[in-house]
């Protein structure tokens, strides 16, 4: 009797990751048990991972329309319209597990799984971000994957030649076990020729493309992205894929090469779950059934048998379904660039994936059960006992600090204020030559050739917000990221989110789910963007402690003229420096109150969308009408903080500031304070009667600062330094934690 | 004058070179295939920048072998002008068109930034438009940029003349904080002995527009350019008859 019929038992999907409850369900599907092949496919399509079983209920909410939304949720990537015949193609994804087992690994696989998301919908990348979170510092792991993750996204980005422009890195306790790389990619497409992942065609070719499959990331989808973390996780490292950026190099331009030719029906990457998903899926979209012939898989290893094969995670690999006939000229564009092509199966209308190894049927499973009937739950969601505890923040107990300027010395040298040019400074961001705002400022701007226009990114979340009330904090990486690529001079276009979070069995990390995709739906409509893509990632928990709730926001704008891209550094000497926007008496979740009390405590900031929506409008008038020389978004550590980085930032000259600081509030609340809609603007003298009347007409708030002169910061009365005392604060405190230099 | 821009597989600053020499010169400019032995008719070769062979065994060791390579040491041979930018400087010393080599970093991370560079050298072709002494500002983006060379070829090297560009600091120093990879002597670009290949690690290519960050780099390939049409004037002149 052939291994392939003998069947398994609701032990084997036990160890699968399958519930008794889903194991049945499956049977009763079938009319029999599946084999061990079968368990293998079932168990990944059923993941989390591949499923979104515990989220997809939710994530229905989302607003994903739009004018110029071209492609919503559902592909590779999100696409929209940017004019000019063009289209950006954007999506966010999560490397957690495999970046924190084996970090150059993981966070180089990371960058590599989501270009090929972009370049798959016959885009051409031209720029990533990521948001990277770490524990930290004093855990003894931290810098170990701080230099691993940042060296695996330089080590893939920069060989692949698409620059790595921008992003986030956060360093906080809650990530000690459970760091997250997540990982953006933006790319260029024409609107007409966008490609799909959707088979067609009776006995059209499904054509394997790319490196050979080996034994590599074997379950990384269902064991490792969709499992909880225990001691000894290091011992999960075969379950981590292992990069090759140029094989991926080879791989990008010869797709982008055959899309140039009529012979591509649909086209998926193999990344999670490999060759199973990007079939099955492919099937599914399209409303067919495919077969596939193992023997002509190209492998690198001998003796592999079909559960291997179907479910390694072999990087660099593509799936295309081609017209029948064209079979030569995609052999043709992948033989010029020395790439592996092979024939391992064809589309049909049966509606099955069945799988062929050695002339033996040895898999029949139909596509629905493995896509559309798989499990969706809507899990219990319960609010934690001490959501109404932790918001309060009794201000008489705090007291003020002695020297308000060693304060802010203090914040400028906190990790996750201080300059980040130690991570950027290892990543090409340059390459393709359409950077125009380097890393270093609110967003980063990029222009698109052939056009007069640009793009600018940002990504953004405070997790400690979120921790405190996942709804504000949701709100809040919502219309933070849109406010900084209005800094940029852009107006917003869409998002993408990677939702990280916990294990979504546990109801208060459901209930911290479904806040943030309602913090997200609010902020989205009000801000007036879509949701065109994005990836959810639970069970980030180690021994039961789970992450803060990190909701990441990948915002994209569009400048309609490349002209009008704003910096937040002071530009001349003599310029007015404005506030827009208002200041309160809040410092719940402030970096402030972490340096100061070493708590995450109280409220986090007041956030009224209609207020922060006026606030952005004023901004983006006031670029375009040419007012503004520098525009810089308040967050973390607050006013002063901005200021001083307005002062330090610049990559050419810093300046010094004179700033007059009234108010009555608490002198910490108003200097270190994190009030959300707010922006620093400097503008010449001229302009601020105008920027005034633009103010008064949309009721926002207005104050001026001071002015831009001289070596130093001064915000008197509390604040009194030398500009280059700031910068040398700021500027090494990174270098000097990674590599104890000065 | 015609250009031809070299893709090996892995290179990834081609397209930019291309984009700087027909979008922002107006130059005529092509493409050169590395398994194509055929130079197109090209006045100046420019291996470009990036990863070609994925930098596997070592920066440059592998595109040597390519076919292209063999017409390009040809050409060189012959006079012909030949630019290295980053990967393609380290592909000329693994060529033995251009002496010493790359190794990594001294700091052993990849590094991205714009830098200062002090034009030691107007007699070549690439910079003889630019004035001796001059600070140009253009980026670096490498791992493996740190030029070494025995002591002997060293000494060869700035007797004759043979360092055209020093990493140095705003004011011209040539100075250690002032070397981003620990490359001996700062420097950061060379040429052969017959002056017509040349070979850098800063990439002018990536200034060469002023919303990039400024336009520097476009004085080396201006030079080149001029330098070009100087010998082609005066090779007519010699030829013309009646004179």
């Amino acid at each position: 009797m052939s291994q392939h019929t003998v069947t398994v038992t609701a032990a084997d999907a036990a160890q699968h990751g399958l519930s008794a409850d889903e194991y049945e369900r499956i049977c009763r599907s079938l009319g029999r048990a599946p084999n061990v092949t079968e368990l293998g496919v079932l168990s990944v399509m059923w993941s989390e991972h591949c499923s979104y079983k515990s989220s997809r209920l939710l994530l229905k909410n989302l607003p994903t329309q739009g004018p110029r939304v071209l492609q919503g949720p559902g592909e590779n990537a999100g696409a929209i319209d940017i004019g000019n015949g063009l289209a950006v193609v954007f999506k966010m994804e999560s490397h957690n597990h495999p970046s924190f087992v084996e970090p150059y690994q993981g966070a180089a696989t990371g960058v590599g799984g989501i270009l090929r998301d972009i370049f798959t919908m016959g885009a051409r990348p031209i720029a990533n971000l990521n948001s990277l979170r770490f524990g930290a510092f004093e855990h003894p792991r931290t810098r170990y994957l701080v230099n691993g993750v940042v060296a695996g996204i330089g080590g893939y980005g920069n060989c692949i030649g698409v620059p790595t422009v921008g992003g986030e890195v956060y360093f906080d306790a809650g990530y000690n076990e459970n760091i997250l790389v997540n990982a953006f990619t933006l790319g260029i497409a024409r609107a007409d020729k966008i490609f799909r992942a959707r088979a067609a065609g009776l006995g059209n070719p499904v054509i394997y493309v790319g490196s050979k499959t080996g034994r590599d990331g074997i379950h990384g989808a269902s064991l490792l992205a969709s499992a909880e973390f225990s001691a000894g996780e290091e011992e999960k490292r075969p379950t981590v894929q292992v990069g090759d950026p140029f094989t991926e190099k080879l791989l990008l331009e010869a797709c982008l090469e055959l899309m140039e030719q009529d012979a591509i029906v649909a086209i998926q990457d193999m990344g999670a779950a490999g060759l199973t998903s990007s079939s099955v899926e492919m099937a599914s979209r399209g409303g067919t059934g495919i077969v596939l012939d193992l023997d002509r898989v190209p492998v690198r290893e001998q003796g592999m048998t079909p559960y291997e094969m179907l479910l390694s995670e072999s990087q660099e690999r593509m799936l295309i379904v081609a017209r029948a006939g064209r079979e030569d000229v995609v052999r043709q564009v992948f033989a010029k660039w020395d790439l592996d092509v092979s024939v391992v199966g064809t589309v049909t209308d049966d509606g099955l994936l069945r799988v062929v190894f050695q002339g033996e049927e040895v898999a029949r499973l139909p596509i629905a059960l493995l896509t559309d009937d798989a499990p969706a739950y809507a899990r219990p969601s319960v609010p934690p006992p001490d959501f109404d505890e932790r918001q309060e923040l009794n201000f008489d107990r705090l007291p003020l600090p002695g020297d308000y300027t060693k304060t802010l010395l203090a914040l400028l040298d906190a990790p996750n204020i201080a300059s980040k040019a130690w991570v950027y400074r290892q990543y090409d961001h340059l390459v393709r030559g359409n950077t125009i705002v380097a890393p270093g400022s609110d967003a980063a701007v990029l222009r698109i050739k052939g056009t007069n226009k640009a793009v600018a990114l940002s990504v953004d979340c405070n997790s400690r917000y979120c921790s405190l009330d996942p709804y504000v904090g949701a709100m809040i990486a919502v219309v933070e990221g849109a406010r900084n690529v209005v800094c940029a001079g852009a107006t917003p276009l869409g998002i993408t989110d990677c939702l990280n979070f916990g294990n979504p069995e546990k109801p208060a990390i459901m209930w911290q789910f479904a806040e943030s995709i309602q913090g997200i739906h609010d902020a989205c409509v009000a801000i007036g963007v879509p949701v065109v893509s994005g990836n959810v990632s639970f069970y980030n928990e180690t021994d039961g402690r789970a992450i803060p709730p990190t909701p990441t926001i990948a915002m994209v704008g569009l400048l309609d003229e490349i002209e009008r891209h704003t910096t937040q550094w002071f530009k001349a000497e003599g310029d007015v420096i404005v506030l827009l926007g208002r200041t309160r008496e809040e410092l719940g979740g402030s970096e402030y109150l972490t340096l100061t009390r070493g708590v995450v405590r109280g409220a986090p900031p007041w956030i009224d969308l209609a207020v922060e929506k006026q606030v952005q409008n004023v901004c983006m008038q006031a670029i375009v009408e040419g007012l503004v020389r520098s525009a810089h978004d308040v967050s973390d550590g607050g006013l002063a903080v901005a200021l001083a980085e307005c002062c330090v930032s610049a990559p050419e000259q810093r300046r010094g500031a004179m700033i007059e600081l009234q108010g009555d509030i608490r002198p910490d609340a108003l200097l270190f304070g994190e009030s959300q809609s707010r922006i620093i603007v400097s503008a010449r003298r001229q302009h601020l009667g105008r920027l005034r009347e633009l103010a008064r007409t949309a009721d926002v708030p207005l104050t001026v600062l001071g002015e831009v002169r001289g070596r130093r910061l001064v915000i008197s009365p509390l604040i009194d330094i030398e500009v280059d005392e700031l910068w040398q604060v700021w500027s090494t405190a990174l270098p000097r934690r990674m590599d104890g230099e000065a | 004058m015609r250009w031809g821009v070299v893709t090996f597989p892995g290179s990834n600053d081609d397209h930019d070179t291309l984009y700087a020499l027909d979008r922002v010169l107006g130059e005529e400019v092509v493409s050169l295939w590395h398994k194509d032995r055929d130079l197109k008719q090209v006045d100046c070769v420019v291996l470009p920048g990036g990863f070609s062979y994925g930098d596997y065994l070592r920066c440059g060791a592998l595109a040597r072998f390519s076919p292209v390579m063999e017409s390009i040491i040809q050409f060189a041979a012959a006079g012909g002008l030949v630019l290295g930018i980053c990967n393609g400087f380290q592909v000329l010393c693994e060529a033995g068109l251009l002496p010493g080599a790359l190794v990594r970093n001294r700091g052993l991370r990849f590094i991205c930034q714009f830098v200062h560079l002090r034009l030691e050298d107007t007699d070549t072709p690439f910079t003889c438009r630019c004035t001796s002494g001059e600070v140009l500002t253009i980026p670096i983006k490498h791992g493996e940029g740190c030029y070494v060379a025995d002591p002997a070829t060293l000494d060869q090297l700035e007797r004759n003349h043979q360092v055209v560009l020093r990493y140095v600091d705003g004011s011209g120093r040539a100075t250690a904080e002032a070397n981003p990879n620990g490359s001996l002597n700062n420097i950061a670009g060379i040429v052969n002995r017959q002056r017509n290949v040349f070979g850098l690690m800063p990439h002018p290519e990536h200034a060469s527009e002023k919303i990039q960050g400024g336009e520097d780099g476009l004085k080396l390939f201006r030079s080149a350019l001029a330098a070009y049409t100087e010998r082609e004037h005066r090779h007519a002149a010699s030829v013309a008859p009646g004179h």
